[in-house]
């Protein structure tokens, strides 16, 4: 549900650069989305859908650039990818492990005509 | 042609979680962020609270819910300032319907705020509301993965308090893995095991606030 209030967002933020660069139409949306960031990107692909219509938005594809869930381990400083959860370092087997990525959620740039 | 945008995608709700912040900065109230999965007890913990410190703090809450109101009613019968947020659907609170019930708080009449979230471990985490702390709730019925399978939750938590302790002979909850994966997470999160059911630690995280709210007086530092 929270992908509707996340879609107005990222279409907020996309008219926003459009409207000052002067573009006619926005062509492609580039997102970075953290595994983390909790949304679906058919879910989004389809609120974009419904709530860019009759704007200069509309029609622009939704490109979604995933960035897996990474791990560094506090005991021997190994960076991993964290995979199905398992917050196990493959290094030294400890579980002490801080996230450093896969939050992340913005709009890396936008092409337009 | 290319624009580069590189802004995050919930920068408006963040920019109104900072004014309600500075609102809040201004009246001297400390907000805390009440998250949890449904059931945890986030209203039990509220209420244990107000029983505990109602004679010394002045407290308020925002009851966010899907829709009902049952939460206020229990709040209500403590006689103090309790407003209802139904999201209507939303499975959080947002900035913005922050916004608009602290318009309808007596803030000069309150020292703490607690705004209890809708019940949900996911995307509460994500949207900010301009509180100062963040508390989390978890529950030994829940189980002891919930750090791995929503890291995200705890990485933003300034607390936890575990509740339901007293079910712990029933369960195979490992609160001392479960701390270890938490502070893994967060190395700096405070991991308060309580029963709101007994009482058992709840002096601790009565401590816990009290100690908050003098801190935030002079700092005025904030998520």
């Amino acid at each position: 549900m929270h992908e509707l209030a996340i879609t107005q967002g990222l279409i907020d933020l996309v008219l926003e650069h459009a409207g000052k660069s002067g573009a006619k139409k926005v062509l492609r949306v580039n997102v970075v989305a953290g595994e983390l960031s909790g949304f679906v990107d058919e879910c989004m692909q389809f609120y974009y859908e419904q709530l860019s219509k009759g704007t200069i938005a509309e029609d622009a594809r939704l490109s979604f650039k995933r960035v897996p869930t990474q791990g560094r381990c506090r005991d021997c400083r190994n960076e991993f990818i964290v995979k199905d959860m398992d917050w196990i370092c493959p290094e030294c087997k400890g579980n002490n492990i801080q996230l450093v990525k896969g939050t992340e959620l913005f709009v890396e740039s936008i092409e337009v005509d | 042609m290319e624009i580069k945008v590189l802004k995050d995608i919930l920068s408006a709700n963040d920019r109104i979680a900072h004014e309600n912040q500075k609102l809040l900065d201004s009246k001297g109230v400390l907000a805390i962020n009440v998250m949890a999965s449904p059931g945890a007890g986030k209203t039990s913990v509220i209420l244990q609270t107000i029983a505990g410190l109602k004679d010394i703090i002045r407290i308020g809450v925002i009851e966010g819910d899907v829709s009902s109101s049952i939460d206020t009613e229990r709040i209500a019968k403590e006689n103090v300032p309790v407003l209802q947020i139904n999201t209507g659907g939303e499975c959080h609170l947002d900035a913005n319907m922050v916004k608009r019930a602290l318009r309808d708080m007596p803030l000069d009449d309150i020292d703490i705020l607690f705004i209890e979230n809708i019940g949900n471990l996911i995307c509460t985490a994500e949207f900010k509301i301009g509180t100062h702390k963040n508390l989390v709730i978890a529950s030994v019925p829940e189980g002891d993965d919930k750090p791995l399978k929503y890291p995200l939750m705890f990485t933003v938590a300034d607390i936890i308090l575990v509740n339901k302790i007293d079910l712990l002979p029933y369960s195979k909850f490992d609160i001392k893995a479960y701390e270890r994966s938490v502070k893994g997470l967060n190395e700096n999160v405070e991991v308060i095991p309580v029963s709101c059911a007994t009482g058992k630690g709840i002096q601790r995280w009565l401590k816990w606030v009290t100690d908050s709210k003098d801190n935030i007086d002079t700092e005025g530092s904030a998520k």
